[in-house]
């Protein structure tokens, strides 16, 4: 099913219990694949929480890493920003625009996340559009991405369609490709996610834009059996997933919850308050408290 | 036949969209392909073309302007002379019919000028259809009798307020509102950019101008012409007049961009002057960009070819030297809007006055046995407001 690991890196495969789980090397294991399979033994769900890297500063983002960890994030979703977002809600976009106003560059956040690897093992994963990857080049990206210490990667505007370039030197490299599987994905569309996704697959529960209010949860639930028939990858859902009440309904489905736009805006809302973090990290903990094991 | 089957011209196109976008982009691919085969789509297109629209549209030997410049001979392709005053509803019209077949009767699309938006609200409202018009604000403001004639049409038209609030940011709202209501919405793009297959399918649209210009000059000179001239801004006007002439090798083909205040200034949306290839708005193509793949903000006096990224099958055509892109300034496009006002008795739009402005460098280098056919995409009523300010005159 992963041949093509196999095929151009000679590297093992592991599976572990029933959900086969891909090791891109024994030696360097990937902190995704470790966080969702501790979770799973201890019958938990992964809280995965998004951040624009640079909004406010990007001092201020690695705070936010550390105390959303201690919070009780599992995984850390980190923007890049991009000046234009076709993915993102308002709330996603501004941001993004504060950060990119203060400098913030892609060189600048692996900078970041490599200072922070010195103070936290949490998984960290890239959102970002595919041309902040085009203008570095593939390959120079995700040798980067790797030595900063990235541990997935999920580029919105990249369906697997167009995923060649990047497959290799993440393949390579041991960066985990993650994609995205919508409500509109047709049966096809759905197989071939399956097969492309790594770390996790990431369920978008709507048909709409990020930020946009959750709509129909029995959906959701129906998508995903739907994807676990063709899938063993743990399945985390975001796009409108705001309050604890959504993180608590959507945890008893999903492998993990994504939750971006709502710690957005309180980050947005507290920023020239000096407890800023603490706030965020509250909010943080509010959800994750919601998010009873099954 | 380009595009291949992933929507590809050589290295640039594609579909680098949302996935939940990805079924609706493979539904119309699909949709398009049948109604292409479909007589009765054919037919019924053909029929609004020719008495709806007005096609086929004239191609006009100018004389006075010819004259005045001293060289080739000067045709002009009227696509000015369009219903809706622009050759962008005949692209407006096949992608209504096509939205009717997926039975989506709910319609969106973005403007720059204005004049794209235009064209669709007609059409939407010609076959009952709801419409949604996205338009950046600052282009609103220099477009402001075009925002009213959408909104007299029926279109509901939204500010875009984000980025450069111009033709980039409207696109990048009709994407999300597409993506949010894609299962009742088409989105008819206005030229040939995005995903795959809206840079095949309005190429394809608008491929009759050329069809017709061949046809036309062949009648009146018994010969093809030398030079092929139009402005690009998404590029569908140009590769509409180009495209049925890309065989013939002898006819040499000059795209001309928008200059702004000058390459040097950094004030200018000339792609292929001072850009380099990345992806945007589901695309890869040439871009205006910085070194970390950040969008640059454009300047163009027109709205319609203020845009950091040209359609893929140009930069195909621009990599492989078949067509020769330049741009023309502000400056130098608003003298040719006077000039062929003056000299014809044609109010341009300021984006077909950078063909006509190529044309004004062009013609003198030439043989008067020589042919020039310049795209006049589209009339300038829309713009003599915004002229008029620009010259401190108060209407």
């Amino acid at each position: 099913m992963r041949e093509r690991h196999k095929a151009s890196t000679g590297r093992q495969r592991v599976t572990s219990g029933s959900s086969p789980i891909t090791y891109h090397s024994v030696l360097t294991q990937n902190r995704l694949d470790t966080t969702f399979r501790r979770l799973k033994d201890d019958s938990k769900k992964a809280l995965i929480a998004y951040l624009m890297a640079g909004d406010p500063g990007l001092a201020e983002t690695e705070q936010l890493v550390v105390a959303l960890e201690e919070a009780g994030a599992d995984i850390i979703e980190l923007g890049v920003p991009f000046s234009d977002p076709i993915a993102d809600g308002p709330v996603i976009q501004q941001a993004a625009e504060r950060a990119l106003k203060n400098g913030t560059s892609l060189r600048k956040i692996l900078a970041s996340v490599k200072s922070l690897r010195q103070r936290t093992e949490i998984p960290i994963v890239l959102m970002l559009y595919y041309n902040s990857i085009h203008a570095m080049g593939c390959e120079e990206f995700c040798k980067s991405a790797k030595a900063a210490g990235v541990d997935g990667l999920i580029v919105p505007d990249m369906p697997p369609d167009e995923a060649e370039p990047l497959k290799k030197p993440a393949d390579a490299t041991g960066l985990s490709l993650i994609f995205l599987l919508a409500p509109t994905s047709t049966t096809d569309r759905r197989k071939l996610v399956a097969k492309e996704s790594h770390g996790f697959v990431y369920y978008v529960s709507l048909t709409g834009i990020t930020g946009s209010k959750l709509s129909n949860v029995g959906d959701i639930h129906d998508n995903i059996k739907k994807l676990r028939k063709v899938s063993g990858s743990p399945v985390a859902v975001g796009f409108g997933v705001a309050t604890p009440e959504d993180a608590a309904r959507v945890s008893k489905m999903a492998d993990g919850v994504i939750v971006g736009s709502a710690i957005v805006k309180q980050i947005a809302a507290h920023q020239q308050d000096p407890g800023m973090v603490g706030h965020v990290a509250e909010f943080v903990r509010s959800l994750k408290a919601a998010m009873v094991p099954a | 036949m380009l595009p291949d089957s992933h929507g590809r011209f050589g290295p640039y196109g594609g579909r680098y969209v949302p996935e939940t976008l990805m079924p609706a982009l493979l539904e119309l691919e699909e949709e398009y392909a049948k109604a292409k085969k479909d007589r009765r789509f054919q037919t019924d297109l053909a029929y609004y073309l020719k008495q709806y629209v007005g096609r086929p549209t004239s191609l006009y030997r100018a004389d006075r302007l010819t004259k005045k410049l001293g060289g080739a001979k000067i045709y002009l392709k009227r696509e000015d002379l369009c219903h809706t005053g622009a050759h962008k509803i005949n692209n407006a019209i096949g992608q209504v019919l096509l939205a009717m077949r997926m039975k989506k009767r709910r319609i969106i699309a973005e403007t720059g000028a204005g004049q794209h938006g235009v064209a669709t609200a007609t059409a939407a409202a010609m076959f009952g259809l709801q419409c949604e018009i996205y338009m950046g604000t600052e282009d609103m403001q220099r477009q402001a009798l075009n925002v009213y004639r959408m909104r007299l049409l029926g279109a509901t038209v939204t500010g875009v307020d984000a980025g450069s609030r111009t033709l980039k940011d409207a696109i990048s709202e009709a994407m999300r509102d597409w993506t949010t209501n894609v299962r009742t919405t088409h989105y008819i793009l206005g030229s040939v950019l995005g995903a795959h297959p809206y840079p095949m399918m309005i190429r394809d649209f608008q491929a009759i101008i050329g069809k017709e210009a061949r046809k036309q000059i062949l009648a009146a000179e018994g010969k093809l012409p030398n030079y092929l001239v139009a402005c690009v801004g998404g590029g569908s006007n140009s590769i509409g007049l180009f495209h049925a002439f890309l065989g013939d090798h002898k006819v040499k083909m000059i795209g001309v961009e928008a200059g702004g205040s000058g390459i040097v200034s950094g004030k200018h949306a000339a792609r292929f002057s001072g850009g380099k290839p990345g992806v945007l708005q589901g695309t890869m193509t040439y871009l205006l960009q910085d070194d970390n793949g950040q969008i640059n903000l454009t300047h163009s006096v027109s709205a319609g070819l203020d845009y950091a990224a040209v359609g893929p099958e140009h930069s195909l055509y621009h990599d492989q030297g078949r067509i020769e892109y330049t741009y023309a300034t502000d400056t130098e496009a608003m003298s040719a809007f006077d000039l062929l006002a003056r000299e014809e008795g044609i109010v341009p739009a300021l984006e077909s006055a950078h063909a006509i402005a190529e044309v004004v460098k062009l013609a003198p280098t030439l043989k008067k046995s020589q042919l020039i056919i310049a795209n006049l995409s589209g009339r300038g009523d829309k713009d003599v407001q915004q002229v008029a300010k620009m010259r401190g005159v108060t209407l």
